[in-house]
């Protein structure tokens, strides 16, 4: 059940980052959602559904893109790995350490990802600071309203039903 | 279950995800020379597993062949070391029968030489005493040998014939002690009588003014009967003088007493006038000597 919650939560990743995103902040995808879902199955599920769902979203993500397939799954297996390690070892409920999770796991990948890129010779990012730092910020807020979304939809329900009930 | 188990392994299974993403990645990237980073990662790879199979192969071969199969060895190395032995004496053999065949051509090449009948005869026996120079030859009065023949060999003079039987005779050499043989310094022709002290010889009787010197050769003279004139005896190893005379003329003899194969036994008389080699051919001219000793 769990794993198909992931599948369908990586797939509506994918089509909002493929659909959405790039209606977002003035046209430049300075999102990755793909990511956001990772993290937070990682955070939620544990290290390994975190890697192998990161491990999924990314071999996905860049058969949909024109890049090298398995950098992109390579850079989330391991900030899903990480991310539900620390998540294991560490209180990340509270909205701060969530939000330095989000931020830490952008930076990481972009860390990765980028890295693996030029040191394969394929691509050069000049000055990616930036670009890394907002899409850190954006993946962040996302992940935080997601939480906040996710976490409250248990609540609403109820008080759902016991106004019905009156 | 199983997966249950896997899952509990994270570490590997972390590792093996990341192996696969490599992997993955290496079949998409070519290196700066266009090959394809899986095929060189692997090719790589597989080339250090073919070397240290092919090591690992070798040292078992090296084991085998260096220790297990060494147990047929020890048999093959004594059946080598016996033929090795046999080719040894073969080849002692050989060459024994190439120095004989080389001491006949130099005995036949003397025969031509010289203008003396002679009859070629081998060595078959030494001395039987160490007090008598003697050696034993295989030609007897059969072959018409008789007494007081020369006996002579490409080097010089070996010694004369004191016993013949009838396939076999006894020669007495020169270095014998009751050997002598009238004797001519080649260069200052000094005449003199050359006499044998067991393992050298000396010159005697030689004229106080004549001039003898180290390093003169000695040869026949002819004057005793026996000796054909002419042929070497040996070279002047030191000469000592005491009040005017000469002391000991020492003569280190030009044959190898100890060597000699074959011989010639010369058979013409020498009265007859007939000269040596080195009186013929080499110039060298001699007196009379005299047979010292019987």
């Amino acid at each position: 059940m769990k794993a198909v919650g992931v599948l369908v939560a990586i797939a509506l990743a994918l089509a909002l980052q493929t659909t959405l995103a790039r209606f977002l902040v003035a046209g430049t995808v300075a999102l990755d959602l793909v990511l956001v879902v990772v993290v937070y199955v990682a955070l939620t599920s544990g290290p390994v559904t975190g890697m192998l769902a990161g491990s999924l979203a990314g071999i996905i993500q860049d058969a949909l893109s024109s890049g090298v397939i398995g950098i992109g799954g390579l850079a989330k297996c391991i900030v899903g790995f990480l991310a539900g390690a620390i998540g294991q070892q560490f209180i990340v409920t509270a909205a701060l350490p969530r939000l330095v999770m989000f931020l830490g796991a952008t930076a990481a990948h972009a860390a990765i990802f980028m890295g693996l890129y030029v040191l394969l010779g394929l691509r050069s990012f000049p000055a990616p600071w930036a670009a890394i730092l907002s899409q850190a910020l954006g993946n962040a807020a996302v992940g935080m309203i997601a939480f906040a979304i996710i976490e409250s939809l248990p609540g609403v329900v109820e008080r759902r039903r016991i106004r019905r009930r009156m | 279950m199983a997966l249950l188990d896997i899952r509990e392994r994270t570490g590997y299974l972390f590792i093996a995800v990341i192996v696969g993403h490599i992997v993955l990645i290496s079949a998409q990237v070519n290196t700066e020379r266009g090959v394809p980073m899986l095929e060189v990662v692997t090719f790589g790879t597989f080339a250090e597993v073919q070397r240290g199979a092919t090591r690992m192969i070798g040292g078992v071969r090296t084991s085998w062949d260096d220790y297990l199969a060494l147990q047929s060895v020890r048999s093959d190395n004594e059946q080598l070391r016996n033929e090795v032995a046999q080719l040894q004496v073969a080849l002692q053999q050989q060459r024994a029968l190439a120095q004989q065949s080389q001491t006949l051509v130099d005995l036949l090449n003397l025969r031509e030489a010289t203008q003396l009948d002679t009859v070629a005869a081998g060595v078959i026996a030494g001395s039987a005493s160490p007090d008598f120079r003697t050696l034993t030859i295989d030609k007897g009065s059969s072959d018409a040998l008789r007494p007081d023949m020369a006996v002579i060999a490409p080097a010089g003079v070996v010694g004369r014939i004191i016993t013949p039987s009838a396939r076999a005779a006894k020669v007495q050499l020169l270095i014998d002690r009751n050997a002598a043989a009238g004797a001519i310094v080649e260069r200052s022709r000094a005449q003199g009588v050359v006499e044998g002290t067991g393992g050298s010889l000396l010159l005697n009787y030689v004229s106080g003014t004549a001039d003898v010197q180290k390093g003169d050769v000695v040869s026949t003279s002819g004057i005793d009967g026996i000796y054909p004139k002419g042929f070497v005896i040996g070279q002047i190893e030191s000469v000592e003088r005491a009040a005017g005379a000469f002391g000991a003329i020492v003569i280190r003899p030009a044959v190898d007493f100890s060597s000699i194969e074959a011989v010639l036994v010369v058979t013409t008389p020498p009265l007859s006038g007939v000269e040596g080699p080195a009186a013929t051919g080499g110039g060298v001219t001699g007196k009379p000597a005299l047979q010292a000793n019987e």
